[in-house]
């Protein structure tokens, strides 16, 4: 008997080995190990047997048939593995056909997201985002300011007059005194928002957008201005700018600085092919923001909310996000951003 | 400001060509907007010639052809076009290769048969004046053939315009530019052109002048001259005239012109037999005085305006404009030169009244010092009495005086390097400032500083000292960059500004575009909008100087803003592209300010759903516990509009767009909604808090009820979470049906309902009374059955 185990089991192992379909693979498993199959069939008759043949045989057939079903699965999943392959192969598909439609992402407008770019530079930085009303008096935006009367920005040529003295904010820089009278000093702040001037061509629209910063402690100095703005350069233009600041004159700054940002298109005003820079103009600087350091006059309007002039100082900057958006990305034309024309919007979502 | 360097040469020559020192000026507080250049080019072509001989053009009656010495022993041949041009003349020659003014070279020439080896100029072609018809005649005593002709005249200069910032009238004035341009450079300033006078300021002038309105005419001076002989300017007044941008007249009016560009301060040179009563009276207006201002227009003036009158009544508009009855003609031989300062926001108010500017005015309204007013007038002497044959009657008249003595300013050390980030030494600050004018005397702690009159506006605070120290020491090379101490500051976005960004997000996130509309809006919006008579979305912001009636108010809504968008991409074949916005809306409120927030609006190609669907997503992601009752809007379809509400505040709308407000945007089919994001995200939860889903399954169970078809689902939900009590977890429609086996006008919902408890897993035995609780509350309430 225990031959024919053996006898058996050297037969199946072959014909396992040799099988090459997993179906085929199933017929030899019915053959040799189902229901009707001789080594089951003896393992069923072991207790006819002699007591003596009992254990010697039972162990064989048992063994024989742990083997084979091992074999069996090992067997399979070779087959399987490659009959898997075979399937794949006949799958393959086209892959530079477009993919399934998505649902598509929509996105923020260029004004949009370049403003929070920039005001994420200075949450870095330490600033607070304040925002505050966009018509506004004659005095928040004029008189706190330090703006003489004779200032030509006062005059219904310049600026939209909603009242006697109520008009639409020319900058953000009213906020600098709303902020100041709500928090005391050390202020870090910036302010993006809509502002308004009469002017309509291709480098103005009456209506644009800016964020004003202001920092105001006891040592804050010109020379903190620079290194703000210089990060704030670097930031979003990239990390081999410098900045250049030139003297100027704003009502409500003293000293007062134009900033300049060295331009991120051209080596030294030239274009490769030797052609002058169109974005610099060949003049190597971008003018991108005004700046100075608060003048005392505006601090004096906000003396009681802890603002003594001869105590605190600070620096302000106002910055077109127009103007950066359009040096940026190359925006030809300040128009396209309020057209809303999908195909300009989709550019940048 | 044109200032030619020829002319500020005179008095600073910093050695420098105009580019290099429009650089040094850009880097020191002066702008320069451009640099011309005035006048012809290749001067080497420019010489003295004298006409030797000269015979008439063959074929031309007006032509002469002339031999021109042009160099010792060279004569050359020029056909001239100019009547005076004779023999012995000696003249002023552009040889071929000259570059004239406009750019064009100047070539050998054959002029009707004959041949030209130049030109024989006239002044205009020199840039001088406009003078065209004669030659120029040079002075034959002093010259020889060949000399350069630059060194006679001035022919060519280089011209910087200046953008001279509102603080600085004292650099609206070459002498003041001189100095400006000593102090960043470091060159020597020449003394200044009013260091002498040639008049005395005692004596009887014989003009009465009564000043009845001092607050408006801080300074008021005057001398007279006598044996003017009113002609041409010399040249070299006539070329810088020109270089600055000033057409010459004559030689009066060029006087007054040429010494305002020198000193910065406006005159005005009266015929004085012209001055009836020879009184001149400076009071306010009248209302509704008029006189005839220099331009010939006839001008109506009030109480606030200032004027110089005489016997007969206005003369001038002062500092604005002169008037025609008094003003210098050719057959004047008296002249009353006349300078003055006055108040400038009384003459910016009256120049913006009249709508009158003109030189004088520009530079009145800067805040001109009461002293330059004799600085000028000596300038102004000197010339009449060297080019108009004039005498100077003796005396000067002036009324105000002086302005107040120099302001004493103390310049700490420690605040400048305090200011600055960078120390300055003491020294340097010294030099700078005397450099400017200002007086200086050393003390312990740093320098007391006089303020010079011409910077008495400007100058009065420390901080503005340090500003002057500060652009001449130079604010980008000596300065370091360093960042703030920024004690405590943290930077940190506020939960409303963060909500704000998600919700933008989120709109973005499922497929909208965002735009930016305007916040003007046309007066007719609101009936393109069908907004009824009394709706309060009337109640516009109202621009009083708008730039067109089309953006003459402040929009209410964001709608017409998306509607424009839409409408734009439909119109370029773009289809109606699904956008929201998120910006300001503002209302007039009877307060001094508008109240304005922050809405943010969508609109999509579809119907109130596919709105709604977008509107459900930012909810969702604000947190924003929403509900929804139909409501109509005058802009919406009636039937498929709603009211949105979170909480108990009502917080926008959503529905289709009304047909016919489409149709006026040329679009179809487009639904929106608007919410104000204030009110929503003042009344969301912005911190999520957890819920424990997990430790125990829920138990889900779908009812289908039968009910009246115009009962909004939104009731039937209400009355199955009421029914439902704290188990029920959550209630949706998920499934609208009508038709067979349905009964006319009633509707059934598939509604998913979702069982839940904290603390052990439900069991079909918890659900099935609160099954059947639902089922029969619904059907006691509403009419509802079972759908079965």
């Amino acid at each position: 008997m225990i031959e024919r185990i053996a006898e058996l089991r050297a037969e199946a192992q072959a014909a396992i080995e040799g099988a090459s379909t997993t179906t085929e693979l199933e017929e030899l498993r019915v053959r040799y190990l189902g229901r009707k199959a001789q080594l089951p069939n003896i393992l069923r008759g072991i207790a006819q047997l002699q007591p003596a043949e009992r254990g010697p045989t039972g162990k064989a057939a048992n063994q024989a048939r742990q083997a084979l079903e091992a074999q069996i699965a090992r067997r399979g999943e070779q087959l399987a593995e490659g009959e898997l392959e075979d399937r794949l192969r006949d799958d393959a598909v086209d892959v530079t056909l477009p993919g399934s439609p998505a649902q598509r992402l929509g996105g923020l407008h260029l004004l949009s997201s370049t403003r929070r770019e920039i005001e994420d530079v200075f949450l870095g930085l330490g600033f607070k985002i304040a925002e505050g009303p966009e018509v506004e008096t004659v005095y928040y935006n004029f008189d706190a300011l330090n703006h003489a009367l004779t200032h030509p920005a006062r005059g219904t040529m310049d600026t939209f007059y909603v009242g006697d003295d109520v008009l639409l904010r020319t900058h953000t820089s009213p906020m600098q005194i709303r902020a100041m009278q709500a928090e005391p000093p050390p202020l870090y702040v910036i302010v993006p928002g809509r502002v308004y001037r009469r002017d309509s061509d291709a480098t103005h629209t009456p209506q644009f957008h800016q964020i004003e910063g202001l920092a105001v402690d006891e040592d804050i100095t010109l020379a903190d201005l620079k290194g703000t703005l210089l990060a704030f350069a670097r930031a979003i233009f990239g990390p081999d700018r410098e900045v250049r600041l030139r003297p100027h004159f704003f009502p409500f700054t003293e000293p007062s600085v134009e900033v300049d940002v060295s331009c991120f298109n051209c080596r030294h005003g030239a274009i490769r092919d030797g052609s002058r820079c169109p974005v610099c103009r060949g003049t190597q600087w971008l003018e991108i923001l005004g700046s100075g350091m608060v003048d005392p006059n505006v601090f004096a309007h906000v003396a009681e909310h802890g603002y003594d002039p001869e105590r605190v100082q600070g620096f302000a900057f106002g910055l077109g996000i127009e103007r950066i958006a359009m040096l940026k990305h190359a925006v030809p034309d300040l128009r396209l951003f309020y057209d809303n024309d999908v195909r300009f919007l989709e550019q940048f979502a | 400001m044109r200032v030619g360097m020829e002319w500020l040469a005179e008095y600073c020559d910093p050695g420098l060509d105009a580019r290099a020192l429009g650089e040094r000026l850009a880097m020191t507080g002066t702008e320069v907007d451009r640099i011309h250049h005035h006048g012809v080019g290749n001067l080497d072509a420019f010489v003295v010639g004298i006409v030797l001989k000269t015979s008439r053009h063959p074929d031309a009656d007006r032509l002469t052809v002339c031999t021109v010495q042009i160099a010792d022993g060279v004569q050359t041949q020029i056909v001239c076009g100019a009547p005076n041009v004779a023999a012995g003349q000696t003249v002023a020659v552009a040889r071929p290769g000259a570059i004239m003014p406009d750019g064009t070279k100047l070539k050998k020439a054959k002029l009707r048969g004959v041949s030209s080896d130049g030109m024989i100029l006239a002044e205009d072609e020199l840039e001088i004046s406009a003078e065209h018809d004669e030659t120029i005649v040079l002075d034959g005593a002093s010259l020889q053939a060949g000399q350069p002709l630059a060194d006679v005249l001035a022919i060519a200069t280089e011209v910087l315009e200046l953008e001279i910032t509102p603080n600085r009238p004292d650099c609206l004035g070459v002498y003041g530019v001189a100095r400006e341009v000593g102090a960043a450079t470091g060159s020597l300033l020449r003394p200044a052109p009013w260091e002498q006078d040639p008049g005395s300021l005692q004596g009887e002038v014989g003009v009465d002048v009564r000043v009845e309105a001092p607050d408006l005419c801080p300074r008021f001076t005057a001398r007279a001259f006598e044996g003017v002989t009113i002609g041409p300017s010399p040249r070299w007044l006539k070329a810088r005239l020109t270089a600055a941008g000033q057409r010459p007249i004559n030689n009066v009016v060029d006087i007054t012109n040429y010494a305002m560009l020198l000193t910065g301060q406006p005159l005005h040179a009266f015929d004085l037999d012209r001055i009836a009563g020879a009184t001149l009276v400076v009071r306010r207006a009248h209302d509704g005085e008029k006189v005839v201002t220099l331009d010939g227009q006839e001008r109506v003036l009030d109480a606030d305006v200032c004027l110089i009158a005489d016997a007969d009544g206005p003369t001038s508009i002062a500092g604005v404009m002169g008037g025609t009855r008094s003003e210098v003609q050719p057959d004047t031989t008296r002249v009353l030169m006349e300078v003055a300062s006055w108040d400038g926001p009384n003459i910016h108010d009256t120049s913006l009244k009249l709508g009158l500017r003109s030189e004088a005015s520009g530079r009145f309204e800067k805040g001109l010092s009461p002293e330059q007013t004799l600085e000028a007038q000596v300038v102004a002497t000197k010339l009449m009495l060297e080019l108009t044959g004039a005498r100077l009657v003796a005396g000067t008249i002036d009324v105000g005086g002086a302005g107040p003595d120099g302001q004493v300013i103390r310049l700490r050390d420690a605040r400048v390097a305090g200011l600055l980030g960078v120390d300055i030494p003491r020294k340097e600050s010294a030099q700078h400032l005397q450099r400017l004018g200002f007086e200086v005397v050393q003390r312990d702690e740093g320098l007391d500083v006089t303020v010079p009159h011409w910077r008495r506006n400007d100058v009065s605070r420390e901080a503005d000292l340090i500003e002057e120290v500060a652009r001449l020491h130079g604010v980008n090379d000596q300065l370091p960059a360093t960042l703030p101490g920024r004690r405590g500051a943290v930077g940190v976005l506020t939960a409303e500004q963060r909500l704000r960004r998600r919700a933008e997000d989120a709109l973005a996130g499922l497929g909208l575009l965002e735009i930016v509309g305007w916040s003007f809006a046309s007066p007719d919006l609101d009936d393109r909008l069908r907004l009824h008579a009394g709706d309060a979305r009337r109640a516009h912001v109202v621009i009083q100087n708008p730039m067109s009636a089309d953006q003459s108010v402040l929009r209410t809504t964001l709608l017409g803003s998306l509607l424009d968008a839409a409408a734009h991409n439909a119109a370029h074949g773009q289809g109606v592209p699904g956008i929201f916005e998120s910006g300001a809306v503002y209302a007039a409120t009877g307060e001094q300010l508008p109240h304005e927030h922050r809405a943010l609006g969508a609109l999509v190609p579809g119907d109130v759903f596919a709105a709604k669907g977008y509107l459900e997503g930012l909810l969702g992601a604000l947190r924003a516990p929403a509900s929804f009752a139909a409501e109509p809007q005058p802009f919406l379809h009636p039937g498929r509009s709603a009211k949105v509400s979170v909480g108990e505040a009502v917080v926008g709308w959503v529905g289709d767009v009304h047909p016919l407000v489409a149709a006026a945007w040329d679009v179809a089919d487009v639904a929106a909604f608007e919410i104000d994001l204030d009110a929503v995200i003042a009344s969301v939860q912005t911190v999520a808090r957890y819920e424990d889903l997990t430790s125990f399954p829920e138990l889900r169970e779908d009812v289908a009820i039968v009910v009246d078809a115009t009962l909004p689902a939104a009731t039937v939900l209400d009355c199955v979470r009421a029914a439902g009590g704290r188990l029920l977890a959550h209630a949706e429609v998920f499934d609208v049906y009508r038709g067979e086996q349905i009964a006319e006008g009633r509707t059934s919902l598939a509604i998913a309902l979702t069982f839940r408890a904290k603390d052990r897993t439900l069991t079909d035995a918890d659900v099935a009374p609160l099954r059947e609780k639902i089922v029969a509350r619904l059907a006691t309430q509403l009419g509802g059955e079972l759908r079965g």
